[in-house]
């Protein structure tokens, strides 16, 4: 028989060994997955995990798509770890590409160097907005921001629908829904030659610090851990409770929308109703995989990108849907939170004996003699 | 506005806001026993593509409800296991619920996305169809709405009368106390867990073999997330449910309004509306801290452990 036994205090090393299991037990589910539907699991493993990454190209690539991701995922850190429930990056991240999009379009015949700094601006303003609206709500109206941001999101896909098909469609287009190739100065330059590797990497790798010495150097993040911890705590320490509610937000928005515009004015160049396949969503995963700690985020990130790639890769070579993807995310969210399991309680096979109460014992001795 | 736009106007109402109702019916017994499922949505999205892929291929759309609902209550397991015996959080877990159900529908789907099925025809009713317009609104439905109807009644009378009801409430709101007199928690809740989880087959299986009828990825489109901010718009009274989810089958059908009235909206603009109103309703509701406060279950959210 199985038995949960509390630990009594939580234990660090599952902490840091719940990622590993999960993962390993998200590839163990996988090879089972793939020989029950006729694929030779273990090609298919090498399709997915290493295939995509054998050569610098596609290293390179990894990095293009672990740049949005990341920067979701570490703004994410700040706010789960307030205990705010921001799962509204997808929506952010969009408005951040509509914002970005939408001033790179204004000064598409303008060569000047200050073009890219104002369309990232736009972005991550973008981004702000949107986690702003979610955080003005939930501290001057008490509205649970879990629903707020989720239908943010589905706002945010409307409205840049309604921006890509409306107002900002390119008028030589043919009618496509998309966007007029933004001009050369609001594109992010390419940091490696011949390579799609841009500036955004950079940016998001910059995040990864700035975020880490917030948290762990800086009162601020200090106050946020708090409060994630103990409200009551922190509101009895006097720490602004609110403020930091709004700070936490709209950076883990403005991060969003920094990602959006990134894939906007990196890998695509243009605004198109498609500009992120979830990494919005995806990075949820990613900040619970990473423990929330920047590290564990960035090789989360990376991790997750990854499987972006082994579903497209798996989908091209071996004919597989492309939604293993997201199938794989949500296997490896659940059985961390499975796993997660381990950190406060231990498993024991046998029960311990029940040892019978003294009253009980007595009266077990008072028969026997 | 005729009268003829007025009855299909209503009779979309109700039509999309069926769905919605199934949902938040079971999602508000499951809140009811403490339980806070938010993966409402993966929950559909599987009932959606088990019910499609099974009327499709068996030529059964009874069956194909049935097998809805019944991968609807293994999703909402997974999650009562996760929750309930490994104690993690519920937030979290049913997060991973619907991701988890979002992108096991979209590969278990990926060969039927576009396939032609014959959805549920309507059922009319001699001589109350034809009524003025309420005859199509009310009783010129298909069978489910029927259904929803018959769910709707049933739920407020096993909340509001029964015995069973009694417990799951006392089980909300004070599973220490209900397990200190004997009432079973553990297995109360897993019973709204599983309910919970049909309902939100049903109207899955609602979606792809009678409203739409087809299966595409996502096809939920939110409504199992505007499920959820309606049981906290209704207070999570049983009543204020069915008006709820009416209104917001209102909302997400006036474009319908706007096309017959004769006025020009972007239709993605007008695709945000139940989105913004499920936000507007929730500022209003919410705002009042005491209140809010009050009228949900004591317990919802919060773990249980028996302290044996």
């Amino acid at each position: 028989m199985i038995k949960l036994e509390p630990r009594g205090e939580r234990s660090s090393t599952m902490a840091y060994l719940s990622p590993v299991l999960a993962a390993l037990l998200t590839m163990l589910t996988g090879l089972i997955l793939f020989t029950l539907l006729g694929v030779d699991p273990v090609e298919a493993l090498i399709t997915i995990l290493y295939v995509p990454i054998s050569d610098t190209h596609g290293l390179a690539e990894l990095c293009v798509k672990t740049a949005p991701i990341l920067l979701c995922a570490i703004g994410l850190s700040v706010v789960f770890k307030a205990k705010i429930w921001n799962i509204g990056a997808e929506g952010q991240l969009l408005m951040g590409g509509l914002f970005g999009s939408y001033m790179a379009l204004q000064f598409i015949e303008v060569e000047a160097f200050w073009v890219l700094p104002l369309v990232l601006i736009a972005g991550v303003l973008g981004g702000m907005c949107w986690s702003g609206i979610a955080a003005l709500l939930k501290v001057r109206f008490n509205t649970n921001e879990i629903l707020t941001t989720i239908m943010m999101n589905y706002i945010a896909l409307n409205i840049l629908l309604w921006a890509v098909h409306g107002p900002l469609k390119d008028p030589d287009g043919y009618n496509f829904p998309e966007s007029a190739l933004f001009g050369d100065a609001a594109l992010l330059p390419i940091l490696i030659d011949n390579t799609r590797v841009h500036f955004g990497m950079a940016l998001a790798l910059f995040a990864v610090v700035a975020v880490w010495v917030l948290m762990s150097r800086s009162f601020y993040g200090f106050q946020i851990k708090v409060m994630g911890m103990d409200t009551g705590a922190a509101r009895l320490s006097g720490f602004k409770e609110k403020r930091l509610t709004y700070f936490a937000l709209l950076l883990s928005g403005g991060l969003a929308g920094l990602a959006g515009v990134g894939e906007v004015a990196g890998p695509i160049g243009q605004l198109i109703p498609q500009i992120s396949p979830g990494y919005g969503y995806a990075a949820i995963i990613v900040a619970f995989l990473g423990r929330l700690h920047p590290l564990g985020i960035l090789l989360a990130s990376l991790l997750m990108a990854l499987l972006y790639m082994g579903g497209e890769m798996a989908q091209i070579s071996l004919g597989l849907p492309l939604a293993l993807t997201g199938l794989f995310q949500g296997m490896l969210l659940f059985y961390l939170l499975a796993c997660d399991v381990l950190i406060s309680f231990r498993i024991r096979l046998k029960p311990k004996k029940i040892t019978t109460s003294p009253r009980l014992s007595t009266l077990a001795s008072e028969t026997q003699g | 506005m005729d009268i003829d736009l007025i009855t299909n106007i209503l009779y979309a109402m109700i039509r999309t806001g069926t769905p919605l109702l199934i949902v938040a019916l079971g999602e508000l017994v499951c809140e009811k026993s403490g339980v806070l499922n938010l993966g409402q949505e993966g929950m559909m999205l599987m009932g959606a593509v088990i019910g499609f892929i099974v009327a499709l291929t068996t030529g059964s759309l009874l069956l194909g409800f049935l097998l809805a609902m019944l991968a609807g209550v293994l999703m909402s397991l997974i999650f009562g296991l996760i929750t309930m015996e490994l104690s993690a959080n519920q937030v979290a877990s049913g997060l991973a619920l619907t991701i988890f159900g979002t992108g096991l529908s979209a590969f278990i789907g990926s060969d039927f996305v576009g396939k032609p099925i014959t959805g549920l025809d309507p059922v009319f009713i001699a001589g109350l169809t034809d009524l003025p317009i309420v005859g199509r609104m009310l009783f010129g439905q298909d069978l489910v709405v029927y259904l929803s109807f018959l769910l709707f009644g049933a739920v407020y009378w096993f909340i509001n009368t029964s015995r069973p009801g009694l417990i799951l409430k006392a089980v909300g709101e004070n599973p220490h106390a209900a397990n200190a007199i004997g009432l079973p928690v553990m297995k109360t809740r897993y019973l709204a867990i599983i309910f919970g989880g049909a309902m939100a087959g049903l109207a899955g299986g609602y979606l792809s073999l009678a409203y739409t009828p087809l299966w595409a990825e996502n096809m939920s489109a939110g409504r199992g997330w505007i499920a959820l901010a309606l049981v906290v718009f209704a207070s999570w009274k049983v009543g204020r449910v069915l008006l709820g989810a009416w209104l917001f089958g209102l909302a997400s059908i006036l474009h319908l309004v706007f096309q017959g009235l004769g006025f020009a909206v972007s239709p993605n603009l007008l695709a945000i509306l139940p989105y913004l109103a499920t936000v507007v309703v929730l500022v209003i509701l919410s705002s009042n801290q005491t209140r809010s406060r009050l009228v949900a279950p004591m317990s919802l959210g919060k773990p249980f452990y028996a302290k044996g």
